[in-house]
């Protein structure tokens, strides 16, 4: 359904802070795939989902989404058909308007604003159910401000107004990474909840090998802007943490002893 | 303060109150500190003075300069987001080319509208006086203008508005592209302040080329007085504040500019230092009032 090919992305291309974030990278994603992207710190998972969702374009290689060239599409128009999950639980609201002003935005994603009334009436019954549905305790808060919620409520609001509207594919870029290991495990539930109820296309990235495992029917590793392991069904049920560890170590001592050969 | 100073007062605050309004869309909802306004104001004082001379309505030649301005401010929008300017630097240069134009459309730097009509007519053919005309009549335009903004800011539109002051990220990944929303909104925020122009050109009889000076302090002052004094809890309450101020400040002005101290008064030229003072003021009062409470 997704199809991105032969992705190179170089950022501050040219200067002396030239950084290689995505080398000939390629990645098709099936319709209702649930895929956990795992790797170290720089290896360019989120760059992957960034490019995808049309922060920046691509050096080279293509993207496209139902056999439709989306390449060129900037992100506001894409957003039509990706749902997103920041890291930062801040980044997925609005602190200054209320929870059913967030919602009633996230309602109209992809489509046209014009001069209706932002929230109307009927919407609010619309939401109060939603919010009662992920239980997070707001659904008699619609009028409060979203900047009075914690951090994992935030997220768990970004969670519910990505899938407002059913999105094609949805992006969740270590999205338990900056909350408390218990409202982690909370937004990790619901994210379960809300793929498995919708059958969403997914795409997750974590630095935690356990939900890598734990979640989703693929696991995608990368290592220095490459893609090092693509496994699927029974072959991803069966891995474990060691399995994972030892994959990484070989690519690693590989490379490793390449550089050795280099200085003898 | 004698009624005279204090009903003119009153019709400058209504007046500039369309400016402040102008300055809280861009200033506080868009986070896009916005000086194009020195120049709209002066614009929708020329085009409006144009027009009239030209034998156009002046009910008309209101919505003229409502219309220029919004041009004025889609420019500096496009400046920003087209061309990837610093939204400061982007305003300062429309700011600066409406210098020219004004002259150019004036054709001179200054125009009286000596003997023409303006909007205050109907009213004097009622034998109204000036001092409760104006008041009146700016003061149910500026109404009008608060109104609007309260139901518009809470449409669709109004909501991506301020979606896009305060989270662009947000609001980008909910499909909307950032770059329209900010060309609209300051275009919307300079034909409220071109519309005030073209009104206090008409009520003072003039237009000049330099009249719109400093309008982006008298704008921030204003609209911080009247969040200390008036809060911004809610959309509603913040428009409304921002007219409050617009009010307050005058007449804070208006009886500045009536105080005498023994020798001492102050004199027009005294408005910047006053406008810094008050602004001064303004900012730490509730820093002073939450210290006092503990």
């Amino acid at each position: 359904m997704i199809s991105m090919g032969d992705i190179t992305k170089y950022f501050h291309r040219g200067s002396i802070n030239e950084i290689l974030a995505l080398e000939g990278v390629s990645l098709d994603v099936k319709k209702g795939d649930f895929i956990t992207i795992i790797g170290s710190n720089g290896a360019g998972k989120s760059t992957l989902l960034n490019c995808l969702a049309g922060c920046f374009p691509p050096d080279s290689g293509s993207i496209s989404v139902d056999e439709k060239d989306v390449t060129a599409w900037p992100e506001h128009k894409r957003a039509g058909f990706i749902g997103r999950v920041f890291q930062n639980p801040l980044l997925g609201t609005c602190a200054s308007l209320t929870i059913e002003q967030n919602l009633a935005l996230a309602a109209r994603r992809g489509k046209a604003h014009g001069i209706g009334l932002g929230v109307k009436g009927r919407d609010r019954e619309h939401f109060r159910e939603e919010l009662q549905h992920v239980k997070l305790g707001l659904e008699d808060r619609l009028k409060d401000k979203v900047g009075l919620l914690s951090g994992g409520q935030r997220q768990a609001l970004t969670m519910l107004m990505a899938v407002m509207v059913r999105p094609e594919v949805l992006l969740l870029d270590e999205h338990t990474a900056a909350l408390d290991p218990k409202t982690a495990n909370q937004i990790l539930d619901l994210t379960e909840m809300i793929v498995s109820e919708q059958n969403l296309t997914t795409l997750m990235v974590t630095h935690n090998m356990q939900q890598a495992l734990r979640m989703g029917n693929r696991l995608v590793m990368m290592h220095r802007a490459k893609i090092i392991l693509d496994v699927e069904g029974e072959e991803k049920r069966n891995l474990t943490v060691e399995d994972l560890i030892a994959r990484f170590y070989t690519v690693r001592g590989e490379e490793f002893s390449q550089d050795r050969m280099l200085l003898v | 303060m004698t009624w005279y100073a204090f009903s003119g007062a009153l019709e400058q605050g209504f007046a500039y109150g369309l400016m402040v309004l102008g300055v809280y869309l861009t200033f506080r909802i868009l986070d896009f500190p916005d000086l194009t306004v020195d120049g709209s104001l002066p614009l929708g004082a020329a085009v409006s003075a144009v027009a009239i001379t030209k034998g156009i309505d002046p009910y008309i030649s209101l919505l003229l300069a409502l219309a220029a301005g919004f041009v004025a401010g889609m420019v500096t929008g496009i400046l920003n987001t087209k061309f990837k300017i610093l939204h400061l630097l982007a305003s300062i240069l429309t700011m600066i080319a409406l210098y020219s134009i004004n002259i150019r459309i004036m054709g001179r730097p200054n125009m009286t509208l000596l003997g023409k009509s303006t909007i205050l007519d109907p009213f004097y053919a009622r034998g109204m006086e000036a001092s409760i005309a104006a008041p009146i009549l700016f003061g149910g335009i500026s109404l009008l203008a608060v109104g609007f903004l309260m139901w518009f800011l809470h449409t669709e539109v109004g909501l991506a508005i301020l979606a896009t002051g305060d989270n662009k990220q947000m609001i980008t990944s909910q499909g909307v592209n950032t770059h329209n929303v900010i060309i609209f909104g300051v275009g919307l925020s300079n034909a409220l302040v071109a519309l005030s122009g073209a009104m206090i050109c008409q009520n003072q009889g003039a237009a000049d080329v330099n009249m719109g000076v400093g309008t982006i302090v008298a704008g921030l002052a204003s609209v911080i007085i009247g969040e200390t004094v008036v809060g911004d809890r809610s959309i509603k309450r913040a428009v409304i504040a921002a007219l409050m101020g617009s009010i307050i400040y005058r007449l804070a002005i208006a009886f500045a500019l009536g105080l005498k101290l023994g020798k001492f008064s102050f004199s027009p030229s005294d408005l910047n230092l006053v406008t810094a003072l008050l602004v001064v003021a303004a900012l730490t009062l509730p820093k002073v009032r939450q210290r006092l409470r503990i």
